[in-house]
């Protein structure tokens, strides 16, 4: 029998490094929620959910951002997020952060119950268990902080990677470990930051992977730029695109061939 | 200890090129991490533990008041003496005048982070006494006249070989040809050598890992049996604790200690518990003819109520730093103080100001693997972004950088112009990085560049080409 329900209507929070970086991410989310029968909007008036700021210690414009977002997302069934992170932000931060505003704790709590981690959200929530992508590669995965100790993200993304064809996945020694980006952590103690990216690059190294992925753009560009710098030959990804099945962009920190932009 | 905690940067760059520490570090917490998981891993109900501990604490500090004069009643009523100290002065005063009272000399003490903080040695050093740490790690930092650099492992930081070296330089009396080159043979000498001051000791210092209120009883645990000897051999026992560390039953004392083994070491229980219950009864075979509870404060009491105060129900298992990345980089000395990693990082703004550690709680990724291991869940994090937002408040952050960020938020709050902004940032570096697909060097982006290339995004945003997609359906639909 078909399935009669009306598509799910999904509002994608694109993020700021997606948007700015790497857009293919952002139509990988897409289609991988459009395949799942989803309708995917992308409200305009979104910018950033605020993060920078709130760890800065400047609440103002954390709470100020997180109402134009609560916003922005307002009559979505669902809220999907192409990054742990900003997801963690939105559902574990903003309820914190309006908790005192009588107009807003309300909205930020809706919000938050409705926020989902893009992979998390396909395996979840939809039930995805296989997205038909095919990836001939080794690849290495690596849990990004926020999404797997503040969201519970670790296995969705293993289950859906052990169903794409070609794909090995030859786990991370330390996976769990932070890669060391940390926002402004990375700009602000470079040298500490480098200790860090430097001990996730030579396991990273040691995995005998050709692949790495992981599912928030900050850790990607910090280890991305950290494997080039090193003259690494892997490439970089956001599960995202492996999944989607979209990788004809080249990977992350890697030359444009093409004259697309 | 004069704090150089507003050097940290400084300090962690020191750290990083230190080579001999930099092995230490590439191994040693990873022993730690490892028990602690097997021991957590062993029990079943360890996570319910950990939410029975948050409770056990969380009322205690609702509660203080009326369990720390439970516990000083208690004190009181075996013969023992409670001393109220507000801040470190009064404390170190305390324990002198204990000293000076009994005509003490030499004073032997078991491994304390609370006498650090009050730099109790230094003090009767200055006053003519002899302290000796009889603690095997403390013994060797003293002998090196170095602070800890972990809170429950103090000489963390030196290798085996540190410690050879430390022992011939310090035990002249010995043949010089001895060999040491094993822990074991190491942990013998200084068994041989303390022993003798063991005996001397007029009295003797310990901190307390818990003080029970319904029984007046603290409580250390030790691995090495020092603290017992410290506390029985000599005529005088002084404990050194903070307000934080009362609880209020037996009971709820088996429950730290639960916590507290596996966190720390990864074992089910320390080799030595040890409750001291006032000084030495009639009939008693040993034990001191005094005993003394100098009880400080030390700007605790300032945290409760405050949204600091979760930091209070902290057991000093030192898993946080154990399991901590920034830590691991740069370890102990570099937080210049007392208290090092994670709670280091939220304990020494409270202690010091931020103003002197107001870098600490900026040192962090936010990765959360403190918290998800804190025995009493405490949200390490969290706090440090507390601090960050009283720096914010003060205008303490470096100034490039709340510009920058300022500037950043003027735009985010502008959606038309952040997405025009974004669109032109994306172009301009998208063009100037696509021959190679990244950036060696960047302006206004060295910190990023110095060590790592910088990716060039794709060349335009997702959101200008969502919007060109979407105009483009439409055209296709008319
Ligand atoms: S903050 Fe938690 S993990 Fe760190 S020392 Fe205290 S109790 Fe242990």
């Amino acid at each position: 029998m078909a399935d009669t329900r009306p598509a799910p209507r999904v509002g994608l929070f694109v993020t700021c490094l997606v948007d700015v970086y790497r857009p293919t991410v952002g139509f990988a989310a897409v289609k991988l929620l459009e395949d799942a029968g989803c309708t995917v909007e992308v409200p305009a008036s979104q910018t950033c959910c605020g993060q920078p700021a709130f760890n800065a210690g400047d609440r103002a414009t954390a709470r100020d951002l997180a109402r134009s977002t609560i916003a922005a997302f307002e009559g979505f069934d669902h809220v999907v997020v192409p990054s742990g992170s900003c997801a963690g932000q939105i559902r574990k931060h903003y309820p914190e952060l309006l908790a005192d505003d009588p107009a807003w704790a309300a909205r930020a709590q809706h919000l938050s119950a409705r926020t989902h981690e893009l992979v998390s959200f396909l395996t979840d929530v939809l039930g995805v268990t296989d997205t038909g992508a095919r990836y001939d590669g080794t690849i290495t995965y690596h849990d990004s902080c926020s999404g797997l100790r503040e969201l519970g993200v670790k296995e969705q993304p293993r289950r859906l990677l052990a169903k794409v064809e070609g794909l090995t996945l030859n786990e991370l020694p330390g996976a769990e470990v932070c890669c060391g980006f940390g926002g402004t952590f990375c700009v602000k103690y470079p040298d500490i930051s480098n200790r860090m990216v430097e001990a996730k690059t030579a396991d990273i190294a040691g995995t005998k992977a050709d692949t790495l992925l992981a599912g928030d753009m900050g850790c990607l560009l910090n280890m991305a730029g950290k494997l080039k710098r090193e003259g690494s030959a892997v490439r970089v990804r956001h599960v995202a695109e492996v999944l989607a099945g979209v990788t004809d962009t080249p990977p992350i920190g890697e030359p444009i061939k093409s004259g697309r932009a | 200890m004069q704090p150089t905690t507003h050097a940290f940067p400084e300090n962690a760059r020191k750290a990083l090129s230190d080579e001999r520490l930099q092995k230490v570090l590439a191994i040693a917490p990873a022993g730690f991490v490892n028990r602690r998981k097997q021991a957590a891993d062993r029990l079943p109900e360890f996570e319910a533990l950990r939410d029975q501990g948050r409770d056990l604490k969380n009322h205690v500090l609702a509660n203080l008041d009326t369990y720390l004069e439970a516990f000083e009643g208690k004190v009181t009523e075996q013969g023992g003496h409670v001393h109220w100290c507000r801040t470190d002065q009064e404390a170190r005063d305390a324990i002198l005048g204990i000293c000076r009272k009994v005509g003490a000399k030499t004073v032997t003490k078991g491994k304390s982070m609370i006498s650090e903080e009050i730099g109790i040695n230094d003090h009767l050093e200055a006053n003519g006494l002899t302290p000796i740490e009889t603690d095997l790690g403390e013994y060797i930092i003293q002998l090196r006249r170095e602070p800890p650099s972990h809170i429950i492992a103090p000489a963390f930081h030196l290798s085996k070989a540190d410690v050879e070296g430390t022992f011939r330089q310090a035990h002249t009396d010995l043949p010089a040809d001895r060999v040491l080159d094993e822990p074991k043979v190491l942990i013998a000498e200084a068994r041989q050598v303390l022993r003798r001051k063991f005996q001397q000791a007029d009295v003797g210092i310990t901190g307390a890992n818990i003080m029970v209120a319904e029984t007046g009883s603290t409580v250390i645990v030790t691995n090495e049996g020092n603290g017992d000897l410290t506390q029985i051999l000599p005529r005088v026992h002084v404990v050194i604790a903070t307000i934080d560390k009362v609880v209020p039953t037996l009971e709820d004392a088996a429950l730290v200690l639960r916590l507290l083994a596996r966190s720390a070491t990864g074992q089910e229980a320390s080799a030595y518990t040890t409750f001291s219950t006032g000084p030495r009864r009639p009939g008693d075979l040993d034990g001191p003819e005094e005993f003394h509870v100098v009880l400080l404060d030390n700007g605790r009491s300032a945290l409760l109520g405050t949204e600091f105060q979760d930091v209070l129900r902290c057991i000093r298992c030192g898993a946080c730093m154990n399991h901590c990345p920034v830590y691991g980089a740069v370890g102990g000395h570099a937080y210049g103080w007392v208290y090092p990693g994670p709670i280091g990082s939220v304990m020494q703004p409270a202690l010091l100001g931020v103003k002197e550690a107001g870098h600490l709680p900026n040192a962090s990724t936010f990765c959360g693997r403190c918290e998800a291991v804190c025995p009493m869940r405490i949200p390490l994090p969290k706090m440090m972004r507390h601090w960050r937002e009283k720096e914010f408040e003060q205008n303490l952050q470096p100034a490039a950088m709340s510009r920058g960020l300022a500037l950043w938020g003027w735009f985010a709050r502008r959606p038309a112009l952040y997405h025009a902004a974004t669109k032109m940032a994306a172009r301009a570096l998208g063009m100037l990085g696509r021959g190679k697909g990244r950036f060696a060097r960047l302006p206004l982006a060295q910190g990023w560049t110095r060590h790592r290339d910088m990716p060039a995004p794709e060349g335009r945003t997702f959101q200008q080409m969502w919007a060109e997609k979407k105009a483009a359906e439409k055209k296709g639909t008319r």
